[in-house]
């Protein structure tokens, strides 16, 4: 324990993800050697993304606030009339959709969870931004829910899991494949990500 | 000080937590080494050599190095991945389960080799078929296994043999209707529950979905978690009701 203000400052660091508290006490004290202008610097930015950023009243991408207190602001691509708006891609965090996008590969819009179901952590779908989905589906004529959340077990389990929330609504649902790395060597793959590979394989037109 | 030691041995991956960039703290269950819980380093990169060999329920061969606090990960072979489970959303959630009160009950660092052949025998047998009463069957073993096993065949007060209509989590066993606390029970709950922890668990693991095994399954959380004072997470966060 250190004395009052830096141990505050170790308490909120430690509530960081992915910050131990041995992080949050080298981070503290690296904080503490820096400069005035530079540790103004990094608070002021702070103060200013949570000004001016805030989530997309549609899909909870990040948007930037227009006006001071409106905090109902659509994000560019939800602003973007030229997406496909019968199209949404389901994803866990904003993040993914920046990873999405450098695809080139996809013209709807989006939809972010904010998270994955985590039993074992106690994070089920009710903590997630799963009923503002299914509200999106009738409301705005959606088709095709292609769902993009990771491909591991917290993923599976959410992807899954609206799968059978969205079947009786009669939407195109889609799961983004599983497959090898490209520039990967085959004998290094794991065995679930190689069968799933084989069992999503596709005819190659001669 | 002695220098860090490689070890191989068998695992069960119970958990996992984000690290930093691009690793994981991955938990397993193993028969030599009791619980472990090591650092998986990079797995979180689509290219790792680990892909999905470190996932939750993934059965493994591993080379790890013994650290102080965390141990690292070196290699990890599959021996089983498990898929019919992960591809099933109330296989997925039940192994969970599994997962979860396996983590609670495993101490580090202490021999486990029954558990951990508990807990691979049902994930084997849930992959094979999703069996009503396999979970509610796998916590019971789980209890019996910590020294909870429940007085079945008497009254736990008054050792009357006769009209147990009962159970008591406190006394850990049936009650008759004279010395009656607890929750109700029907016999044929203490018939099946004497079959599942009196050698007959593969016969009645073919008992079909219906009252009676939710009734076991039932006690059996509920017995469960009063033995690990705690709730278990996994039961109460996704809607499983078939
Ligand atoms: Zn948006
Ligand atoms: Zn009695």
């Amino acid at each position: 324990m250190y004395a009052g203000p830096v141990q505050g400052l170790i308490d909120e660091l430690g509530r960081l993800p992915g910050v131990g508290p041995k992080s949050a006490q080298r981070i503290a004290f690296h904080l503490l050697k820096l400069s005035k202008e530079d540790a103004q610097r990094l608070s002021a930015a702070i103060n200013e993304v949570k000004e001016r950023v805030s989530f997309c009243r549609r899909c909870f991408n990040v948007a930037e606030v227009a006006a001071e207190g409106d905090g109902d602001a659509l994000c560019e691509l939800c602003g973007d009339a030229r997406r496909d708006a019968t199209v949404v891609c389901v994803v866990e965090e904003p993040r993914d959709i920046v990873a999405v996008e450098k695809t080139q590969e996809f013209s709807g819009r989006y939809h972010v969870l904010q998270g994955a179901i985590n039993p074992i952590e106690g994070v089920g779908p009710d903590q997630l931004r799963v009923r503002e989905l299914l509200s999106r589906i009738e409301g705005e004529g959606i088709t095709e829910v292609i769902l993009c959340t990771n491909p591991n077990i917290e993923g599976e389990a959410t992807a899954m899991y609206l799968a059978r929330l969205l079947s009786p609504l009669g939407v195109k649902t889609t799961r983004i494949a599983s497959g090898l790395p490209v520039g990967g060597d085959l004998e290094y793959a794991d065995e679930l990500t190689l069968g799933r590979a084989l069992s999503g394989r596709r005819e190659v037109e001669g | 000080m002695s220098p860090s030691r490689l070890y191989r041995d068998q695992g069960v991956v119970l958990r996992t937590i984000r690290l930093g960039e691009a690793d994981r703290i991955v938990t397993l269950v193993t028969p030599g080494h009791g619980k472990v819980r090591a650092v998986a380093k990079g797995v979180r990169k689509t290219k790792s050599r680990f892909g999905s060999r470190l996932e939750p329920i993934s059965h493994v061969n591993l080379l790890m190095y013994e650290g102080r606090e965390l141990d690292i990960v070196t290699q990890a072979e599959t021996l089983d991945h498990f898929r019919t489970i992960r591809e099933d959303l109330d296989r997925m959630g039940r192994a969970q389960s599994l997962l979860e009160a396996v983590d609670q009950v495993a101490q580090e660092r202490e021999l486990s080799a029954r558990l951990y052949s508990m807990l691979v025998g049902a994930l084997r047998s849930l992959a094979a078929r999703d069996a009503p009463l396999l979970m509610g069957a796998f916590f019971w073993k789980l209890l019996s296994s910590e020294g909870a096993h429940p007085l079945l065949d008497h009254c736990a007060t008054c050792g009357a043999p006769e009209d147990l209509v009962a159970f008591d989590l406190v006394e850990g066993g049936a009650l008759c209707r004279a010395c009656r606390r607890g929750v109700p029970v029907t016999p044929e709950a203490l018939a099946l529950l004497r079959r599942v922890l009196g050698g007959g668990l593969a016969a009645a693991l073919e008992e079909p979905a219906g009252p009676v095994v939710a009734e076991v399954e039932q006690l059996a959380t509920r017995s469960l978690e009063h033995h690990l004072e705690r709730r278990l997470r996994t039961l109460h966060v996704l809607d499983r009701s078939r």
